[in-house]
């Protein structure tokens, strides 16, 4: 059980920076989750966690100690590998027991503990097999055997789920959740597939081109965006963004080439009145108004739709962008019909044009996502 | 793939029947020129059955080339080989691709070129340096002035010398120092997967243990490859031995003593004794390479999951 701290951590290749000054806390016991898209530098930060990959400039300390420039073994983190990295001409129990074998610990000692921890994975019948005559599912719950044996005080995830099909690894999420919550060690879960991200987490961690876009509880992260970038990755299918004009008043904003009004939250009129915005809206925040007149009223002709079972995206065009609306239950519009939306003043998600940033409200910090508000953070919005 | 093509199908297997007549006729003759009388042998008309002198020749051919010792001496050499090249192209290997320190690339071609210079090309090089293994820095005090400084203050004359001639490891030696064993590792090694290696490392596994309990239990069948090759390769040289061994009671190895059974020109000409001769001469390799086959097959496909 440990904190992480993170600071400043950089990470070249030659010339190619791909981490760019990360700052980061982890707290003790924490599960922390680092979402992205592929190449956004996450498993390089894992790795240099675990000591797999050596740190440019900046330092992390795990329990107050730095430990740039320690062994892996002397950090006292424990990973599991995308591709679950077992030695294959080892017996499971042999697999799970090589560290402590390594670590000096006498045979019959071991043997216990290996013997407990199979039991805790249900993998107690199949102690005597070699990795090739397992499934999927067993070489990953060995993988993970492995790293729970050694009672690590840090837990390092690396897409552990991303080669099960698609039951197994609801399975093996509730699984985990369920063994974070029974060991209570500090684990940081790396992974590009945002609903495994939003049900593991307790904090996120949102990446981007090497730095940081937002940290934050899923709920934050996803109702309040703190970066164009976030709030069109999290959440599916993606948010829906278009350029407004703001009103003088800050009552609404007019969208770009449009008659329609976008409401705004009342506490934000101030601070924006008068600007051009991005607004984001998600597709499943939108709802159809039937037999509305009111030419301000947000209108969209969809030309086609894809049946999700429970409900419907419909996809259309609005001021020259795709526009997608996520239509709940069984009732749907006909292609072609023009629909007007209404949404609700707090799902109107209003982005600066130039930074893309959020646009916050002024002297309103609890607006502000409070992990970023946290000065540990200040380095990650650029 | 799964054809029908009968046409096709007989047509391989008479090039198939052929290729493995043509390797077995010359064999089964030899075992059958074994087994007769040396007038047999001689006779005009070829024998295609065997006889029934095998035992005697066999036991003829064993006593005139004095293969007792020399059986001795074939089996040290070839073992040694095998022990020494499974050693040091493992340990090679796991240098070359597992570590990156500076000048790596530099020694992979140096062992890469050796290579290109086997044995036959540079044999005269080779004996020099086995006839005096530090001729070479000799050569280099001698140069830099070094031994000319150690006689002017000790007053000895500095004369290194290591005459491998006419022993073991003159015959080990420079059968073991070639790159196709690191070379197969080499591959080997390349196919694992770096997880493995990270884990490995994760597990608090230092580079030693990592290569004493990963690497070698995984690459089992890569070793029962490289042995096999190895100890046929060992076994049947003939040019470096006859090249430099001349205490030929002590030394000499079967292949070299092989020659002796054949007749010379005013000799009789009992060729059954020769084929006799060869019939034993061939029956180590014949054996490991028939036990190893299983593991020596898995070995050069390397793919065993």
């Amino acid at each position: 059980m440990a904190d992480i701290n993170i600071r400043k951590v950089e990470k070249f290749y030659g010339k190619n920076q791909v981490v760019h000054g990360v700052d980061l806390d982890i707290r003790n016991g924490e599960f922390i989750v680092i979402l992205g898209p592929s190449g956004c530098g996450k498993s390089t930060l894992l790795r240099m966690i675990a000591g797999l990959e050596e740190i440019s400039a900046g330092e992390i300390a795990i329990e107050n100690t730095v430990v740039n420039k320690l062994e892996p073994r002397e950090r006292g983190c424990a990973m599991v590998f995308q591709n679950y990295a077992l030695y294959p001409h080892m017996t499971v129990a042999q697999n799970i027991g090589y560290a402590l074998k390594v670590g000096g610990m006498r045979k019959a000692e071991r043997m216990q503990k290996v013997e407990a921890t199979a039991k805790s994975l249900g993998l107690d019948q199949l102690l005597d097999r070699k990795p090739a005559q397992l499934s999927g599912g067993q070489r990953q719950r060995v993988a993970m055997g492995r790293a729970i044996v050694r009672e690590p005080k840090v837990f390092l995830f690396d897409e552990p789920l991303s080669n099960l099909d698609a039951k197994l690894r609801v399975q093996m999420r509730l699984e985990i959740r369920r063994l974070h919550r029974a060991l209570k060690a500090t684990s940081v879960f790396v992974t590009h597939d945002q609903v495994e991200a939003m049900s593991l987490a307790d904090r996120l961690v949102v990446m981007n081109g090497g730095r940081i876009e937002q940290v934050g509880t899923p709920e934050e992260v996803y109702h309040a965006p703190a970066s164009v970038y976030v709030g069109g990755f999290i959440g599916s299918p993606a948010m829906n963004f278009l350029p407004c004009g703001v009103s003088e008043d800050g009552t609404f904003a007019v969208i770009d080439n449009t008659q329609f009004r976008l409401p705004i939250d009342p506490g934000m009129g101030k601070t924006i009145a008068g600007q051009s915005v991005i607004v984001g809206l998600r597709p499943e925040d939108l709802k159809i108004v039937p037999e509305a007149n009111d030419p301000h009223l947000l209108t969209v002709a969809f030309d086609f739709s894809e049946e999700q079972g429970s409900g419907r995206l419909m996809h259309g065009r609005l001021a020259g962008r795709d526009f997608v609306l996520h239509s709940a239950g069984r009732n749907h519009p006909a292609p072609g019909t023009p629909c007007s939306l209404s949404i609700a003043p707090e799902s109107v998600h209003l982005f600066d044009p130039t930074t893309e940033k959020r646009v916050v409200a002024e002297g309103n910090p609890a607006a502000e996502p409070a992990a970023i508000s946290q000065p540990d953070f200040a380095g990650a919005i650029q | 793939m799964i054809e029908r093509t009968p046409l096709l199908n007989i047509v391989t297997h008479v090039i198939l029947v052929a290729g493995a007549l043509l390797l077995i006729i010359p064999i089964w003759l030899a075992f059958v020129a074994a087994t007769l009388t040396v007038a047999e042998v001689n006779s005009p008309n070829v024998h295609y059955l065997p006889g029934g002198e095998l035992w005697n020749n066999l036991t003829a051919a064993w006593t005139r080339a004095e293969f007792g010792v020399k059986f001795m001496n074939s089996m040290i050499v070839a073992i040694a080989v095998v022990i020494g090249k499974v050693i040091i192209s493992a340990i090679s290997a796991f240098s070359i691709v597992f570590f990156n320190y500076r000048l790596r690339m530099v020694f992979f071609w140096v062992i890469f070129i050796t290579l290109m210079l086997p044995l036959e090309v540079r044999i005269v090089p080779t004996y020099s340096v086995a006839a005096n293994a530090l001729y070479p820095f000799q050569t280099i005090l001698d140069a830099t002035g070094i031994s000319w400084l150690i006689a002017q203050i000790a007053g000895v004359e500095l004369s290194l010398e290591w005459n491998m001639l006419n022993s073991y490891t003159g015959l080990i030696l420079p059968l073991v120092a070639t790159a196709t064993g690191t070379f197969l590792y080499r591959q080997f090694f390349l196919t694992i997967p770096d997880e493995l290696v990270e884990a490995a490392k994760m597990d608090g596994s230092g580079p030693f243990r990592f290569f004493i309990e990963v690497l070698l239990p995984l690459s089992r069948t890569n070793i029962a490859a490289l042995a096999t090759i190895m100890f046929v390769y060992a076994w049947n040289q003939y040019l470096w031995p006859l090249l430099i061994i001349t205490d030929r009671a002590n030394y000499s190895t079967v292949v070299m003593e092989l020659r002796r059974l054949i007749p010379g020109p005013d000799a009789i000409a009992d060729w059954n004794v020769a084929m006799a001769g060869t019939l034993i001469v061939m029956l180590p390799p014949l054996l490991v390479v028939v036990l190893m086959q299983r593991w020596f097959v898995r070995g050069l496909i390397s793919t065993e999951k």
